[in-house]
């Protein structure tokens, strides 16, 4: 079974279109992995989707970055 | 004022007889049909299972997975034909492109139906939070111009004009309108269709508009054929660069011909079928003759509409008679609709590019599956070969639901 970085990373990279190697914890979505706006929505529908989890609008805004969301995932799964 | 003369310099296309100008080409030449079973989705339960659709396309030689995921397919197939196109002018090579006076006019007859009838289905199925925030970038008609506009930086005019069937040929003429009256030197101007899905599959069976002929679909699209049943709906894109001609002369740019008429009309008679006599039809062709100031017999070759539908291809021959009279005798017509079945949008564009070719190679493409000529359709349509001819004038027709009618009119270059 894969750890919940693994799959978020697969997630990111799939959604992104960015290679595994690119993508590490401390990534920002804009910043270095190349997300806008649009992109970084439709990523958090595919991280819903992958956990059947729901993440409020104003909890998704604030995951900026890879780890932000593992941590979010984490806590609320 | 004075109108600026306008060339073709550039041609990309993808059919159902090939990925390129050149394969489509040699489909077209070789009389080969494009027309298969469906097998984008499972059709078994349609009264028409056989379209003419694109195949084995290499998306990511064009596209990235990320920027193709977020793009319905009309628009993967528009941007190829754009990029093949401003490829073959050697524009995109050409470092002293004013790139605010080069403009883009490429539409589409119905859009991104495939990306909205899965997006009905997953709101449906899973609320309205689950509809991607790309759902309407992806779907609606002007975003082939709005994203090629970014992948080459064309600045200039940009537009997308919708008329269904015409919609290639009024996105052409249009744009070649911007070039001629002066807002612009280069045009990526042509249509984009992929709208053989299952919701509009489902739709043109119940217009009853579509062949069924099932167990031949290589036999289904027989324009002015006794036996014909209807159009076959088929996919694909056709672009072409349009560019002043001092602009191309002096770049020192392949011309494949000019053009050198637009016209246009509409029926004002039914949502969906011309009238008999081809009212619309011959108008838009006269209105063309006389933008391009050209008498009939000055016209060499016809590109018809010519889906294969009972009433369209009639009443395209009485409205070929009423504007040639004698000379309609003379000059030859056919429908490579017979080989690429009907693109809807992205027809007149792949039409005007098989004229043009017309032109260039001397040759007259078939109307294939003509084996009995209906009743009074006595033209020279071309029966199943081509044929080498001297073709120095053609003119491509294009009719579209709403009564809509469009016509071009390409020369060859001769200075």
């Amino acid at each position: 079974m894969s750890t919940v970085e693994e799959r978020v990373k697969k997630i990111v990279c799939e959604q992104l279109g960015v290679k595994e190697s690119e993508v590490q914890n401390s990534s920002s979505f804009v910043e270095d992995l190349g997300a806008d706006s649009l992109d970084t929505v439709e990523l958090v529908m595919a991280l819903e989707e992958e956990f059947e989890t729901e993440i409020p609008d104003e909890e998704a805004e604030k995951l900026a970055s890879v780890q932000d969301a593992i941590d979010y995932i984490v806590a609320h799964t | 004022m004075s109108k600026r003369r306008v060339v073709i310099t550039g041609m990309g296309m993808l059919s159902p007889l090939g990925n390129d100008v050149a394969s489509s080409w040699d489909g077209i030449l070789a009389g080969r049909s494009g027309i298969g079973m469906i097998d984008r989705f499972d059709a078994s339960e349609y009264n028409t299972r056989i379209g003419g659709a694109i195949k084995g396309l290499d998306l990511e030689s064009y596209l990235s997975t990320k920027e193709a995921r977020k793009l319905d397919a009309f628009i993967h197939y528009g941007l190829i034909a754009a990029q093949q196109a401003l490829n073959d002018s050697g524009l995109a090579e050409f470092d002293e492109l004013d790139h605010e006076r080069a403009g883009i006019a490429i539409g589409s007859g119905i859009g991104g139906l495939e990306y909205i009838e899965k997006s009905v289905l997953t709101m449906d199925k899973s609320g309205p939070r689950k509809v991607s925030p790309f759902f309407v970038p992806a779907s609606i008609i002007n975003m082939i111009s709005g994203n090629a506009a970014i992948r080459f930086g064309f600045r200039g005019p940009n537009i997308a004009i919708v008329t269904a069937c015409t919609t290639g040929t009024h996105n052409i003429g249009y744009a070649a309108r911007t070039i001629a009256y002066g807002d612009a030197d280069v045009m990526l101007a042509g249509g984009s269709e992929m709208a053989t899905t299952r919701v509009s599959i489902a739709a043109f069976s119940s217009a009853k508009a579509l062949s069924t002929r099932n167990d031949e679909p290589q036999k289904a699209s027989r324009p002015w054929d006794k036996d014909r049943d209807g159009f076959v709906l088929s996919d694909g894109a056709g672009v072409v660069v349009l560019e002043e001609l001092e602009h191309a002369r002096k770049r020192g740019a392949t011309i494949y011909g000019e053009l050198i008429g637009f016209g246009m009309s509409d029926d004002a008679h039914h949502i969906t079928a011309p009238p008999e006599d081809g009212d619309g039809a011959a108008r838009s062709m006269s209105n063309a003759l006389r933008d391009a100031g050209l008498k009939p017999e000055d016209v060499d070759y016809i590109n018809a509409h010519g889906t294969s539908t009972q009433v369209g291809d009639v009443a395209e021959v009485a409205a070929t008679r009423r504007v040639f009279g004698g000379h309609a005798s003379q000059l030859a017509m056919s429908s490579t609709k017979s080989m690429t079945g009907h693109l809807l949008g992205a027809a007149g564009a792949v039409e005007a590019i098989f004229s043009l070719l017309a032109i260039r190679d001397g040759v007259l493409p078939p109307t294939i599956n003509l084996d009995n000529p209906d009743e009074g359709c006595d033209l020279d349509l071309v029966p199943n070969t081509c044929r080498k001819s001297d073709v120095r004038v053609a003119l491509s027709n294009s009719f579209g639901f709403g009564g809509t009618n469009g016509t071009l009119i390409m020369r060859r270059y001769e200075g």
